[in-house]
């Protein structure tokens, strides 16, 4: 009886092995922040939507690979990566040395582009002044190497609403996340100098996953040869963003 | 959702607002209060669950099975509810596959740990990668409803424990001198008399967890604080048909009513739940009632 038990249990779980070996090359969830528009945001229905919406989607299509949009605090977006929670991350993450430590990058699929200062007046003092970032992005550690006070927010809203009610000089952020903002509200606007940081925006995944990293590299060189890429980059960031040459 | 609509750039007042709070994404809103009342409902008594065992173990006369529960109540009671919460889940989540590992893949030789990947072959995966995102916004729920229970009870064990040697000594000593053995004396005389002591402490704590409830996001489910600060962020008109500045504020005190109204609710409950409990009791409520009864 123990024996037929047993032989039951091995078939049974051979067979899910077998189907699930079959489905699983195919099933990729992405993770994402759904609060950095164009990039990611939430749209009017509830769905996740945005310029890396769109081009996952399409590198999907490319890689052949089935994908599942799922939804996570930036705060925790690599440890719940490397946990295995999701398998890739597309959140405008730029391509660091730091963050290349802990996971690995696709090759960009944005080009290097440029911070920006956004402050609801012109005089602000950028050297000495406190300027607002989001926590563990590129821009906060800039500001927190110069000689400005950083103030840090866990989301992107909130950097830019501690411009609004004073608590900061400045926000150094994205210039494409800015851009949108400072075009529709009449006290926001750009000062100093745009600092270029970064590699450009690039997919993060496991170290462990070369095949899944080749495949997507593959994707996206496709679509900077064919053009499409630069055309996606235009609709969502405007006809001044940079593509690739 | 209404016929009107269909051009929102056109609307104004009550209408626009109508449009407005209809969409799919303030359904996802509406919907996060009850992810919150349906977490309250499960996590609640599984906490009381918890805590009864946790105090029955911390009280029992086998000394192992005592220090398992001394060692629960006071490990988790002095870990901060936000450190818990993210290290614990995604070590519960490790572990329940990390067993799954090891019973459905023997043949798997590469580690488990490689730099900072934690790795499993497919089929352990919980739930499996292939699996539909409902399945994985469930599993994450129940992981959030087994984290409350093992948080809360610990807190719901310390007070039981306290409630449960509350009950006067002379009830206890009654209870022998008739022959009860100490489970008969535990499950008779003690246990229907210990909620009255137990119940100032019990809805401390059930306050505390309504409060706790946001700790949610932390573990990727969309609660309704996770939706407040979304919905009441700035949204330019390039996104939103709905174009607006920062309306946190008016999210948050819409937040701010729904939790001082459901605690309003619940002190009433519980109110009640005390003045059934104390009836016949020996205590000076239920002493009073019997005096007003006379």
């Amino acid at each position: 009886m123990m024996k037929s038990i047993l032989t039951l249990g091995t078939a049974l779980a051979m067979t899910a092995g077998a189907a699930f070996a079959e489905s699983h090359a195919m099933t990729v969830r992405i993770g994402t922040e759904g609060a950095y528009a164009p990039f990611n945001f939430i749209n009017d229905a509830g769905e996740i939507d945005g310029f890396e919406k769109e081009l996952g989607d399409e590198l999907c299509v490319r890689a052949e690979l089935t994908c599942e949009w799922v939804k996570n605090d930036w705060d925790s977006i690599i440890p719940n990566l490397v946990s295995g929670n999701y398998d890739i991350i597309m959140a405008g993450m730029s391509i660091t040395p730091e963050r290349d430590e802990v996971i690995d990058f696709t090759q960009n699929y944005t080009p290097p582009s440029d911070s920006a200062f956004a402050a609801a007046s012109e005089d602000v003092d950028l050297e000495g002044g406190v300027i607002a970032a989001q926590t563990a992005t590129i821009q906060a550690a800039h500001i927190a190497e110069g000689g400005a006070t950083l103030l840090e927010f866990a989301t992107p809203e909130e950097t830019v609403a501690a411009v609004r009610n004073g608590e900061a000089d400045a926000v150094f952020a994205d210039k494409d996340y800015l851009v949108p903002l400072v075009e529709e509200n009449a006290e926001l606007m750009f000062v100093g100098d745009d600092v270029p940081l970064g590699g450009g925006v690039g997919v993060g995944l496991r170290e462990s996953d070369t095949e899944l990293k080749e495949k997507l590299d593959t994707a996206i060189a496709s679509m900077k040869e064919d053009g499409t890429l630069n055309t996606m980059i235009t609709k969502w960031f405007g006809e001044d963003a940079k593509t690739y040459e | 959702m209404f016929s009107y609509c269909t051009d929102p750039e056109t609307l104004t007042g009550l209408r626009w607002l109508s449009c407005y709070l209809t969409t799919g994404v303030h359904f996802s809103f509406y919907w996060a209060f009850g992810k919150v009342l349906l977490l309250l409902a499960l996590a609640a008594p599984s906490a009381l669950l918890m805590g009864f065992l946790g105090a029955m173990a911390a009280r029992s006369l086998i000394a192992p099975l005592r220090w398992i529960g001394k060692g629960y109540i006071s490990v988790v009671r002095g870990v901060p509810d936000v450190a818990f919460f993210l290290f614990f889940v995604i070590a519960l989540d490790q572990f329940f596959e990390w067993g799954r590992h090891k019973i459905k893949c023997p043949e798997w030789t590469d580690p488990i740990r490689q730099g900072n990947d934690f790795l499993v072959c497919p089929a352990a995966k919980l739930p499996l990668g292939t699996a539909p995102e409902w399945q994985h916004e469930t599993y994450g729920f129940l992981l959030a409803v087994l984290t409350f229970a093992i948080v809360f009870g610990a807190f719901a064990a310390n007070v039981i424990f306290g409630a449960m040697r509350a009950v006067p000594r002379a009830q206890m000593e009654t209870a022998e001198a008739y022959g009860m053995t100490r489970r008969q004396s535990f499950w008779r005389v003690m246990v229907p008399q210990m909620w009255v002591y137990a119940l100032p402490g019990l809805s401390n704590t059930w306050m505390v967890l309504i409060k706790a409830t946001p700790l949610l996001f932390l573990l990727g489910i969309e609660d309704i604080v996770y939706w407040a600060r979304e919905l009441g962020g700035t949204k330019t008109a390039r996104f939103s048909d709905y174009p607006h500045g920062d309306w946190r504020m008016w999210y948050f005190l819409a937040l701010l009513v729904f939790y001082l109204g459901f605690t309003r609710f619940s002190e009433v409950v519980l109110r009640r739940l005390n003045a059934r409990l104390s009836r016949g009791q020996a205590t000076a409520a239920g002493e009073a009632q019997r005096k007003a009864n006379a």
